[in-house]
């Protein structure tokens, strides 16, 4: 369905940011992209939506040539990719309502939308989406007030009101404790299934990766490196994702057990603790 | 290098290096050097004899403005409401103007860098020349009057909000105009929900700030005849009648003050 051939983007400092990406997303998978910070996964889906513009290459959403596009075709053809944001974006000063509703802009005229009259099919399936986010009860309060969840439920309520074919999702969790990080995945995921959307996550947390997604893409400095089921991701490949590292999750035996730990052992735990819930067991 | 070695191996560090210090300390020579020596210019071209009897001259200034003569004040109330309303109207001139100028000359939301630049041409030109001397130029074509000041105060408002708002404009956060961007929405559906929302507090503050500002310039533009309070004070201090000048100085003043207190309020229930 979206299909990626030769991409290249070379940014006008002479930074390659991505050098001949070759990627096809079929139908209804989710896809996750892990690598490095600057390995260029933000570029990767920013190119495809045409907010960064690709060097070379060509970028194929169904039959339509993404590359090609300009001003109202642009447009259109973005109505159909949805994108949710690490800092989840929202306009803070307006309404939850208005900020899920803003993902309609592409459908109605500017008058409409400046008089925030959307037509009563499109703020029915908004009131259905805060619903099946769980936040019916916050459409009238303002963006501000909510919490980091709640603001990435407000996000994907957007997302999913320009009833995406392909949903581009950057560093979702991010910004999020570990338990609403593994909510908000499992949203993606079902709202994904629900509506056979595919869908692009760029993603920090492999363990994350692993367990949401049925295909991990690894990025490393540009290109791909791996592109597997997420069972087949082994230590010896986030090295060459990621570099070297110690990859092994099994906490370090700490040499006398009897005697009581100190202090420098307890944080010696936590960072390796820390360490392992960033690689699946 | 501010980090350097000591004899003994210890590893020393200053803010500054020693030539660093010496520089900024003769740039503060020269520059106390060249404050001393305007002074002296300026104490060399004043003619004293008229400074020392100041305090005479002010003293007998101030005996013949007092007592006020309060009822002048009875036909000040047209005048003074004449100053308002060029405050006001030219103040709301001036911004509806200067809204889309500022849009214009914003670097992240002009549609050209061409139009950018004859945006900010606007403001300067507009910034560049003083509320009284705009009143001048339009006294002169429009006659005098009202209006004359009206469009005065809204000439020198577009270039004061135009570049505070542009400047606002240039600040927003990027992420939210982004993802309004990907959801296929126009170029005017962007600014209307990812720019203005942001900018509307600053907005509204600017705007307070000017009116509040206006208020007081409006007072003067009569001195050149565009109306309000400033025509009756030139016809006072023409005819040397100090004790009406001091009525009209009160009531200036109480104004200002009213007015300063009208636009703190709105500015703190609008941020």
């Amino acid at each position: 369905m979206l299909t990626l051939s030769g991409v290249t983007k070379r940014y006008p400092t002479g930074d390659r940011a991505l050098t001949d990406i070759e990627l096809t997303l079929p139908k209804g998978q989710v896809m996750a992209l892990i690598g490095p910070s600057g390995a260029g996964k933000s570029t990767l889906i920013r190119c495809v939506n045409r907010l960064v513009e690709p060097t070379q290459g060509s970028i194929r959403l169904d039959d339509v040539e993404l590359t090609r596009l300009s001003g109202s075709g642009l447009r259109k053809a973005r109505r159909s990719m949805g994108m949710i944001f690490q800092e989840y974006a929202l306009v803070d000063r307006l309404t939850v309502m208005e900020n899920v509703l803003s993902g309609r802009l592409g459908y109605v005229g500017f008058w409409r939308s400046f008089l925030r009259r959307y037509p009563q099919d499109a703020v029915a399936e908004a009131f259905r989406l805060l619903e099946r986010v769980g936040l019916p009860h916050a459409i009238d309060k303002r963006a501000d007030a909510l919490s980091g969840g709640q603001r990435q439920r407000v996000g994907i309520a957007r997302a999913l009101l320009q009833s995406p074919k392909l949903l581009l999702v950057d560093e979702p969790t991010a910004s999020l404790d570990p338990k609403t990080s593994r909510q908000i995945m499992r949203l993606i995921r079902e709202l994904c299934a629900e509506r056979e959307l595919a869908t692009i996550i760029n993603i920090h947390d492999v363990a994350l990766a692993q367990q949401f997604a049925d295909r991990i893409v690894g990025l490393r400095a540009g290109q791909i490196v791996f592109d597997g089921r997420p069972d087949e991701l082994t230590s010896d490949i986030l090295t060459t994702i990621y570099g070297e590292e110690d990859w092994d999750t099994s906490p370090e035996s700490v040499d006398e057990p009897e005697s009581d730990p100190t202090p420098a052992q307890y944080e010696r735990r936590d960072i390796t603790g820390a360490m392992a819930s960033g690689v699946a067991p | 290098m501010p980090v350097s070695t000591s004899p003994h191996g210890i590893p020393v560090w200053r803010l500054r290096t020693t030539r660093a210090q010496w520089l900024q300390f003769g740039a503060w020579l020269l520059g106390i050097s060249l404050f001393l020596l305007c002074w002296k210019v300026i104490s060399d071209n004043t003619m004293w004899v008229f400074v020392e009897d100041a305090g005479r001259q002010g003293s007998d200034l101030l005996s013949r403005m007092m007592p006020p003569k309060w009822e002048y004040a009875s036909i000040l109330w047209k005048p003074m409401w004449d100053t308002l309303n060029i405050a006001t109207l030219g103040t709301a001139l001036g911004i509806v103007m200067a809204f889309p100028v500022a849009f214009l000359a914003a670097r992240n939301t002009t549609p050209h860098p061409l139009v950018r630049s004859l945006a900010l041409m606007v403001i300067v030109s507009s910034r560049s020349i003083n509320s009284l001397i705009w009143a001048m130029l339009l006294v002169t074509i429009l006659g005098p009057g009202v209006l004359a000041g009206i469009i005065a105060i809204a000439l020198r408002s577009i270039g004061f909000v135009g570049k505070l708002l542009y400047e606002a404009i240039e600040e927003i956060h990027p992420t939210p105009v982004e993802a309004i961007s990907a959801t296929g929405a126009s170029r005017l559906q962007i600014m209307n929900y990812g720019v203005l929302p942001q900018v509307m507090p600053a907005f509204a503050g600017i705007s307070v700030y000017r009116w509040d500002i206006n208020i007081r310039e409006s007072t003067v533009l009569g001195l050149v005849g565009a109306g309000g309070i400033g025509l009756q004070l030139n016809a006072s201090i023409n005819t040397l009648a100090w004790n009406q000048v001091s009525v009209i100085f009160v009531m200036i003043f109480a104004t200002v003050l009213v007015s300063e207190w009208i636009s703190a309020r709105v500015r703190h229930a609008i941020i």
